[in-house]
C-alpha cells in the first residue's frame, strides 16, 4: 500500500461533523428504546447488587472499609457500564459499517477521509457512553448511592474510560472476518474484567498473581477513580494518575484503529 | 503538475494496480473530455472496477501516472472527491433510513448547507421518480428504485464527472431502460459519464467511446460503431443445431462469409449480408435448427479479441 493514500489527509470539522450527523441520524430511529435501556440498566445493578447483596453485607461486616457496599459498589458498576456500552457501539456496528452495509464506503467516496470517518464515529460513540453515564448517575443518586458532590466528576473520568475500550476495539472490530472474534472479546475479557477489576471487592482479595491483570485493564482504573469521587475523599494524585492511564491507552488505540482502518478500507 | 487543459478530466498513462502478487489493472492509457460519455467494457475481473476506484480516488495508484481534473489523487484526494459523484457496484444506501435523510446525510459529506441540501433533495427525488417515496425507508425498495437513489445521491454535490460501475446489473430490463433515459438527460446536462459495464447493449446505448478490457489490459478502443467496422463485419448469422459438439458443423460450413466462430452452444457466421450466408448454408445441404441473422454487436468484438464471450 502507497504512503501517500489519497484518503489520509487531517481531520477537518465539516467532515467530522459529518459523520457524526450521520450516526445521530440513524439514532434517531432507535433512540426511545436505547434510553429505555439506559435507565433500567441502573435500576436493575441498584435493586439486585446495592440494595439486595448491600443489606446482607452491610449486616455481617459493616460495610467494605467502612463505607456502606451500596455506595462502594455504584461507582464500580458505572465505570463498568460504560465498557459494556462502549463494547455495544463499537463492535458490530464497525464491523457493519466495514462489511454489511458499506457505511465507511459510502463517506470514503466523498471529500470525507479515514481521519474523519473515525474521529465522527468515535465522537458519536463518547456522546452515547456521555447518555449513559449521566442517566446513570442521576438514576444511582436517587438511591443515594453517592457521598459528596465530586461525583460530578465521575462523568468525565467515566466517558474516558469507556474510550480507553471503544477506542482499541474499534481498531479490533476492523480486522475481523466474521463476529466469531466479539464472543470472545465478550466472553474472556469483558466478563473477567468485570468480575475481577475491583468492583465487587477490592483487588486487594484477589490472588497476588493475579491483580496485575486488574491493573494493567483500563477498568480497574476508571472504578478506582470514580470510588475516590463518589465517596467524597477524593485523592487527586491517584485520579490524574488514573485519568494518564486511560489518556494513553486511548491514544494508543487510536493509532491502532486508524491504521486498521486505513488497512481495511484503502486497498 | 496543473495539466494545460481544462476540459481534459482524465488522463492515464501506464496506470497500474497490483495486489501482492496479482495485477488488476496492467498499465493502461487513456483519456476523458469533458462532456464526453466514456466506458469501460470486459467481463467480470478484466481491471474495470479497480480501474474506477483509482479514478474515484478511494484506491491509491500502484504504478503509472493518473489526474483527474489535472490533479493528483494522492496529493488531491478531497478536492477532487468533491468534484466526483460515484454510483458504486454494490449500492452503499443506509437502508434502514428513508430515501430523503439518505440524501440529507450524502449532502453534509460534501459540506453543503442543510438549507442546500434539502432543496438539492428535492430537485433529485423528482429526477429520480422518487418523490412519493421521499418518507419510506430504503429497505423496501426495489433494486432499480435504490439504483436510481443512489445515482441521485451522487448528484447532490453538482460532479462534473458521474462515476457508474456497472450501473445496471442485476436489474430487469425494464429497470434498465428507465435508468437509461435518467442517464442520456444527465449527459444532454452536460455531465460527463465514465461507466464500466459487460453488457453490450448498454455500451452501445450510452458511451460515445469506449475501451475493451480483458485481463487488465486495453485490447481496443473507440466508437461502439468504428469497434464494430474494425471487428467485425456488417451482420451475424447465428447457426444452432441439435447436438452436443457444434465443432463438427463448423466444416461443413466453412468458407462461407468472411469468418466463422465456433462456441459451445452456436455458430457464428461472420459476413456482409447473412441472408446470402444462409441461402448458402442451405444450399450445401446443411440443416440447422435454427438460423437468426443479426446486427454485429460489441459482444463480436469481444469475441474476436479475446476469443472469449463477455457474460458467461
Amino acid at each position: 500500500m502507497s504512503a501517500s493514500v489519497s484518503t489520509a489527509h487531517p481531520p477537518t470539522p465539516a467532515a467530522w461533523r459529518a459523520v457524526f450527523g450521520s450516526w445521530v441520524t440513524a439514532y434517531k430511529r432507535t433512540w426511545r428504546g436505547s434510553i429505555f435501556g439506559r435507565f433500567l440498566s441502573p435500576l436493575m445493578f441498584l435493586l439486585s447488587l446495592g440494595l439486595g447483596l448491600g443489606s446482607l453485607v452491610d449486616k455481617s461486616t459493616g460495610g467494605v472499609d467502612g463505607v456502606p457496599y451500596l455506595q462502594f459498589v455504584v461507582p464500580g458498576i458505572l465505570a463498568a457500564q460504560s465498557m459494556w456500552v462502549a463494547m455495544g457501539e463499537s463492535t458490530y456496528p464497525v464491523m457493519g459499517a466495514i462489511r454489511w452495509n458499506a457505511k465507511y464506503h459510502a463517506m470514503l467516496a466523498t471529500p470525507v477521509g479515514i481521519d474523519d470517518v473515525l474521529l465522527g464515529h468515535l465522537i458519536y460513540v463518547a456522546m452515547q457512553i456521555t447518555g449513559a453515564t449521566a442517566i446513570f448517575i442521576g438514576v444511582a443518586a436517587m438511591f443515594g448511592s453517592f457521598g459528596s458532590w465530586w461525583v460530578l466528576l465521575c462523568l468525565p473520568i467515566t466517558v474516558l474510560t469507556g474510550m480507553a475500550f471503544a477506542v482499541p476495539i474499534f481498531a479490533f472490530s476492523a480486522k475481523q472476518e466474521t463476529d466469531s472474534g466479539f464472543n470472545i472479546l465478550f466472553r474472556f475479557i469483558m466478563t473477567p474484567l468485570f468480575l475481577f477489576s475491583g468492583i465487587f471487592f477490592p483487588v486487594s482479595q484477589l490472588p497476588v498473581f493475579m491483580r496485575p491483570i486488574a491493573w494493567v485493564m483500563p477498568l480497574w482504573h476508571g472504578v478506582q477513580a470514580n470510588r475516590s469521587l463518589a465517596l467524597g475523599s477524593p485523592d487527586f494524585t491517584a485520579i490524574a494518575g488514573h485519568t494518564a492511564y486511560l489518556l494513553v491507552v486511548i491514544a494508543v488505540g487510536g493509532w491502532l484503529a486508524r491504521r486498521a482502518f486505513t488497512r481495511r478500507l484503502v486497498v | 503538475m496543473t495539466d494545460p487543459d481544462p476540459d481534459l478530466l482524465l488522463h492515464a498513462t501506464g496506470l497500474t494496480k497490483t495486489f501482492g502478487s496479482f495485477t488488476a489493472v496492467d498499465g493502461i492509457d487513456f483519456a476523458v473530455e469533458r462532456g464526453e460519455s466514456f466506458g469501460f467494457l470486459g467481463p467480470n475481473g478484466a481491471g474495470k472496477s479497480s480501474t474506477m476506484k483509482m479514478v474515484g480516488c478511494v484506491s491509491p495508484v500502484t504504478g503509472g501516472q493518473l489526474r483527474v481534473f489535472g490533479q493528483d489523487p494522492a496529493t488531491h484526494g478531497p478536492q477532487i472527491r468533491a468534484r466526483l459523484g460515484v454510483v458504486p457496484q454494490k449500492d452503499t444506501l443506509d437502508e434502514e433510513l428513508s430515501v430523503e435523510e439518505n440524501l440529507w446525510i450524502y449532502g453534509r459529506y460534501f459540506g453543503l448547507s442543510q438549507s442546500e441540501v434539502r432543496a438539492r433533495t428535492t430537485e433529485l427525488l423528482d429526477f429520480a421518480q422518487l418523490t412519493d417515496r421521499a418518507k419510506s425507508t430504503v429497505e423496501p425498495l426495489s433494486g432499480g428504485m435504490k439504483r436510481r437513489l443512489t445515482i441521485a445521491r451522487s448528484l447532490i454535490s453538482r460532479p462534473e464527472i458521474l462515476l457508474l460501475d456497472e450501473p445496471t446489473t442485476g436489474l430487469d430490463p425494464q429497470a434498465r431502460h428507465v435508468l437509461w433515459d435518467r442517464l442520456f438527460r444527465l449527459k444532454r446536462s452536460g455531465v460527463t459519464l465514465v461507466l464500466t459495464t459487460h453488457y453490450m447493449d448498454e455500451a452501445e446505448q450510452l458511451c460515445d467511446r469506449l475501451v475493451v478490457m480483458d485481463h487488465g489490459k486495453i485490447v481496443a478502443q473507440g466508437s461502439p460503431r468504428s469497434l464494430i467496422t474494425r471487428y467485425s463485419t456488417r451482420e451475424v448469422l447465428e447457426l444452432r443445431f441439435d447436438t452436443d459438439d457444434h465443432a463438427q458443423h463448423g466444416e461443413a460450413i466453412a468458407g462461407i462469409g468472411e469468418r466463422i466462430e465456433v462456441l459451445p452452444d452456436r455458430l457464428l457466421v461472420y459476413t456482409e449480408d447473412g441472408d446470402v450466408a444462409a441461402a448458402e448454408v442451405h444450399l450445401r445441404g446443411v440443416r440447422p435448427m435454427s438460423a437468426l441473422v443479426r446486427r454485429s454487436t460489441l459482444e463480436d468484438v469481444f469475441l474476436h479479441l479475446t476469443g472469449r464471450t463477455l457474460v458467461d
